[in-house]
Formats: structure tokens, sequence, C-alpha cells
């Protein structure tokens, strides 16, 4: 299995805090193929990491059902791998055992395992940095180990929550084609939550733009340009003048939501 | 660590000594005047030779009692020195063993926890130096209630810090785990273990101090040999040099423990960020 269909059907999420109750996600019904790029583009709070967390299965949805090719998710597992924005190598593995890690779980012979994480590692650039702690390494060195080791699990499904958000400009970017690559090579399907416009139109088939408090689905956007994508084609810019319309105005809500709480709390 | 160019070793370890020379050249000086009784401060020369003394064999050398070996090292302060370390390392290690998995279990799980906590809070502001009636009457004298003692010294620094280690460890960790499939044991022995490391290796190092501590302590009361036990027999003689010979070597033997605990942790997390120069 290279990769696998996400059905969302009728999500719903509600966090219940003393005093109120928050609905962070509300009939959300999305449909993505096997082997599809979506992102899920929004402001903070509009409750794309929600979403991502319940596909992943470390927070079921209050209501509605979230099935991997027909199979309802139960919790998490390997088949959905996840990247952190935080990276969430293990600090006291050497790199070379963060990416060999699920391998290991799921009992794979040494000499294998080391060929693998090995290939993984050139393929990422690493290979100089295979007995070197997390610490040793710069933000855009770990998160190409956290990747390495989701793709050393073979999920057929990638999820990305802000991977690159604490990254620079030109790692990021390097990054970016990186994942590309990756993917057009093993035709994963990839959920990728972000906040910048730009990259959703660099990287995604397909944006999903979300409204704030409740969460819903806005707008369902395909991305047709051929890759690798030119930032400042006019289609490019068409675009992110289109989306950029749509998730200022929910920034506007949200902030004006905060400034209401904040004068009445 | 700072952008200044690093001192050569031998000048750092010049300044350290400047404030301890000045210190002793002005006791020798006061005890030279004559200011006070010996009796009750001798002078350093005098501590350093009895320090001296207190090292060296007793006897002479005799080939047919014993090899040269075993002659070199029968000296009073060594033999102190083992004994006094033999019960810190006993009991260190039982509490330690025993302080560990009940530690463990109470951070990991929250039925222990609930079940534990409340005594552990009772019985863990009660100083070991309260424990020292009742472990002669539970065990007497020699080393058993020494041992106690120091059991009692070495656990809670090392239960207290265990439980806070894996109440600690960050939950993208564990969520990482759980993601890439780990089962609750491998969470338990790859990520909740190691992460907690840094919290147990303090605890343990507290541990051993309190041991050291205790065990001075304990010797005072219920052993015939130690660095403790000398100290006060010394004072029964009114051998001040003596005193402060033993005390330093109990300075220094500190200094020797806490080094090795040093290199080891640094060791042991070097995967660690706050370790980073």
């Amino acid at each position: 299995m290279t990769a696998a269909a996400i059905d969302i059907v009728g999500v719903q999420k509600r966090f219940e805090t003393p005093g109120r109750d928050v609905v962070a996600l509300k009939d959300i019904d999305l449909h993505i193929a096997t082997g599809e790029f979506v992102c899920l583009l929004g402001p903070s709070g509009c409750g794309k990491s929600t979403l991502l967390n319940a596909i992943a299965g470390f927070s079921p949805p209050s209501a509605g059902t979230i099935t991997v090719d027909g199979k309802p998710v139960k919790g998490p597992g390997p088949d959905r791998g996840m990247v952190f924005q935080e990276y969430a190598l293990f600090p006291w593995m050497t790199v070379e055992a963060n990416v060999g890690f699920g391998l290991e779980i799921k009992g794979m012979a040494k000499a294998e395992r080391q060929e693998r994480i090995a290939s993984l590692l050139a393929m990422l650039g690493l290979s100089d940095f295979a007995d070197r702690f997390p610490k040793d390494l710069s933000g855009g060195m770990r998160q190409r180990v956290a990747i390495a080791r989701v793709l050393a699990i073979d999920s057929p499904i990638l999820l990305m929550d802000e991977p690159f958000g604490a990254l620079d400009a030109l790692t990021r970017r390097s990054l970016q084609d990186e994942l590309i690559k990756i993917w057009s090579q093993f035709r994963k399907t990839i959920v990728f939550v972000t906040h910048s416009i730009e990259e959703s139109i660099y990287l995604a088939d397909r944006i999903v733009v979300m409204t704030y408090r409740p969460g819903t689905v806005k707008r369902d956007i395909r991305v047709t340009m051929e890759r690798p994508r030119d930032s400042s084609a006019p289609l490019f810019n068409e675009l992110k003048r289109e989306i950029g319309e749509l998730v200022t105005a929910e920034q506007q809500r949200h902030e004006a939501a905060e400034r209401v709480s904040l004068t009445t709390d | 660590m700072s952008s200044t160019v690093q001192r050569p070793t031998w000048k750092i370890w010049a300044e350290g000594a400047i404030v301890p020379i000045v210190l002793i050249t002005i006791w020798q000086l006061i005890v030279a005047m004559g200011w006070v009784n010996p009796k009750i401060l001798p002078s350093p020369l005098a501590v350093v030779e009895r320090w001296w003394q207190y090292l060296l064999p007793m006897e002479a050398y005799d080939p047919a009692t014993m090899s040269r070996f075993k002659w070199i090292f029968s000296g009073e302060m060594l033999g102190d020195a083992a004994g006094s370390l033999y019960r810190v390392i006993v009991g260190f290690a039982i509490g330690t063993a025993l302080a560990l998995p009940l530690g463990l279990a109470m951070g990991a799980m929250p039925r222990v926890l609930r079940l534990m906590s409340p005594l552990m809070q009772v019985l863990r502001p009660i100083p070991p130096i309260a424990y020292i009636p009742l472990s002669i009457l539970w065990f007497g004298l020699g080393n058993p209630p020494a041992v106690f003692l120091i059991v009692i010294g070495a656990f809670f620094p090392v239960l207290m810090n265990t439980i806070a280690g894996v109440l600690h460890v960050d939950g993208i960790y564990l969520r990482a785990a759980r993601n890439l499939g780990a089962s609750r044991m491998t969470i338990f022995r790859r990520v909740i273990l190691p992460a907690a490391t840094p919290y147990i290796l303090a605890g343990m190092r507290i541990g051993i101090g309190t041991s050291f501590i205790v065990v001075i302590v304990s010797e005072m009361i219920a052993v015939n040999n130690g660095l403790g036990f000398r100290i006060l027999e010394a004072r029964e003689y009114f051998w001040s040099d003596k005193i402060i010979a033993g005390m330093l070597t109990i300075g220094l033997i500190g200094l020797a423990i806490d080094i090795v605990m040093n290199k080891t942790n640094n060791h042991l997390l070097r995967w660690h960020r706050g370790l980073e120069q």
C-alpha cells in the first residue's frame, strides 16, 4: 500500500472548558483522494490542527466519522505518519536511531533496517549526521530527520502540522521543494496544515480554506498549475489574491472575536 | 560559553587558589603570634602534618605480616574512608533501588500516585537524623543502623525527582511515539525513561550528597570506624588538628564523589540540550 484515501463525514469537535464550550469544528465533510496533496489553510483558531489531530487519532471528533480506506480511525497509528511543527525528534536518540525507531517497533531486522535508514538519510542529505544528536542540528535539518522518520515507516498517509512554520524563508523553500520531490516519487496522500497562503499554493493539489470558529470548510480550491510552480507567475498571484481575501476575512473575524473576549473577560 | 577568549587552565587554578592562600596565611599568622590557644585552633601546618600522619601506615613495614601493597593502604585514614564509602555506597544503592521503581510507578500510573503520595508527603519532611533512635532500637549497633539512615537519606531525593521526571515528559514525544505505533511498554522504556533521566540523575546527585552527610552523623553514634567516628574520637582526646584533618578528608572525598557524578551525568546526558557549551 503506498497511499490511501481519507473520508471525513459530518465531523464536529467541541471542547468543553469551564464557563463555555468552544465548537472547534462543525459539519466538516471532506473526501481526500488517494495520492492527493491537500493543504488545510486558515488563521489560527480555525480548527485546522484540530482536524489534523482527529485524522491522526490523537483526539477523536465529538460527532461524525473519519475513515481511512474504509476503516474507521480508532487511535494513532503508523498508517498515518505525522510530522510536527516542533519536530518532536527524540533528543536522546541519534539521527539514525530516530529514523529507525518506527522500523524497530515494527520488528524489522537490524540489517534491513540499517540499509533502509542509510538510503533515507542519503535521500534527505543527512548521511553525514547519522550519529549526531538532534541538538547538534539546525531547524531545517531536524525537520528533514522528522520527514525521514515518517518515510521510514512507509505510511500511506503523511499528516503535516505546519512543519515548516518555524524555519527561515530559504530553508523553508528548499524543504518545500524536497517535499514535492518526495511526494512525486512516492505518491503518498498528504494533508498539510499551514497558515501561509503562498506555501499552500506552491505545494497543494487542493487547498481547503477554513473559517474561524466554528471551523468549517469555507472554500475548496483546486490548483492545477504545473510543478515546479513559479511563485511570480500571474496565475499564482491571481490565486494568491483570491485566497488572500478569503483568509483575511476570517482573520478579521478572529481579531474581532479576540477584542470582544478581552473586553468581556 | 562566553565570547571572551578562553583563559588558560593554570590561570583559572591560580585565581582559585588566591582566597584559600590568603585565608590560610592569616590563620597561620594568628596562631604563630600566639593569639589563640593551639589546642583550640591548631596552625594549618600542624593540621597538614597531622593529616599526613593520619594517611600513612601506623606501623613500620614488616614483610612477615603483610605485603607491601597492603601495608601502603593500612593507614588509619584510608581505613576510615573505606568504611565511610562502603556505607554510603550500600545505603545509596539500596535507597535508589527502592526509590527508582516506586518513583517510576508513581509517575507513570496515576492510581499508584494517588495511593502512595499522601504517605510519602508525610514521611518526606522527617530528616534522616530523626530516625537515629529508631535505627538503634531496630538494628542495634554497627553498620546496619548507619546504612538504614543512609537509605532514608538517599530515598526521598531520588523518589521525588523520579516522579517529577516522569510527570514532566513532554507530551509531544508521547504523541510521536504513539504515531509510530509504539506499545505502552515501548513508550515507557524508550521514551519516558530516557526523557526522565535528567531529573533522575539530578535526584541521585542530591541523594548521594545527603548520603554523605548522613554517613558522618551515623558514624558518630553507632560504629567504631569511619571519618565521622574519627573526628568525634579526636574531640575526646582534644586533638583539634586531627578533627580538622578529618574534616579536610571528608571535604576531599565529597569533592571526588561530586566530580565522578558530574562526569557520569555529562556522559549519560550528552544528548541533552542543557549541556551545550
